[in-house]
């Protein structure tokens, strides 16, 4: 199997995700790595929650990899995403891919990326001193 | 129905009954929605969702369909 999709309330584990991509053939792998930052407009945040409609991601994100295999010579291609609650510096997110040559790893991790963050059903929440948003969800 | 991110604050839950209207679609769901949560016309858009996909307007609704309300998205 060449496309790797979990979701997990659990750490992340960056080397354990690109160790799976790596294969003989490869020569170069790209990583995503969505990381949670300390401030959104101005405001310091204080943690994160992600939420996933499980089944219906699952779904989507093989969606977007088989669409990076049908674009992309691409070898292997994993999507990790984690929900729950996170601190600022804690991963969400990670996305590697595995080609033959540095060109299409680039483009398809990217497409992967941009594309997970438009339909996957997984949101997240940021928490603030006083208060707290549902990203993108109000203009 | 199941709800998620912001619309469990709007639904007061993360899954309500709604009562479908025979031969309804998704578009007749969301206007019956609207209605009773206004809310809901305040978010920047959002998805009807039937057994897993994203579903059309036009799409049929039936009671064994797994139904899930889909606000704006924001994984990664």
């Amino acid at each position: 199997m060449n496309i790797q999709i979990k979701i997990s309330d659990q750490p992340l584990n960056i080397q354990s995700c690109i160790d799976w991509v790596v294969t003989p053939q490869s020569g170069g792998i790209d990583v995503f790595i969505g990381t949670v930052r300390d401030v959104t407009k101005g405001k310091t945040v204080l943690r994160l929650e992600f939420e996933a409609y499980e089944a219906m991601a699952l779904k989507e994100m093989h969606k977007i990899a088989e669409q990076a295999f049908n674009k992309w010579p691409v070898q292997k291609l994993l999507i990790h995403h984690r929900t729950g609650v996170l601190k600022v510096g804690e991963v969400p997110v990670i996305i590697a891919v595995s080609c033959a040559h540095r060109n299409a790893a680039f483009e398809a991790c990217r497409y992967v990326i941009d594309t997970l963050k438009q339909t996957v059903p997984i949101w997240k929440k940021e928490v603030f001193e006083d208060g707290e948003v549902w990203v993108a969800a109000h203009p | 129905m199941l709800a998620f991110g912001i619309a469990k604050d709007i639904f007061g839950g993360s899954s309500v009954e709604v009562e479908l209207p025979e031969q309804g679609t998704t578009q007749n769901l969301k206007h019956s929605l609207e209605e009773r949560y206004p809310r809901l016309k305040h978010l920047v858009s959002y998805m009807v969702a039937v057994n897993n996909e994203y579903a059309p307007d036009e799409s049929l609704l039936t009671e064994k369909d797994e139904i899930a309300i889909i606000p704006p998205v924001s994984g990664g």
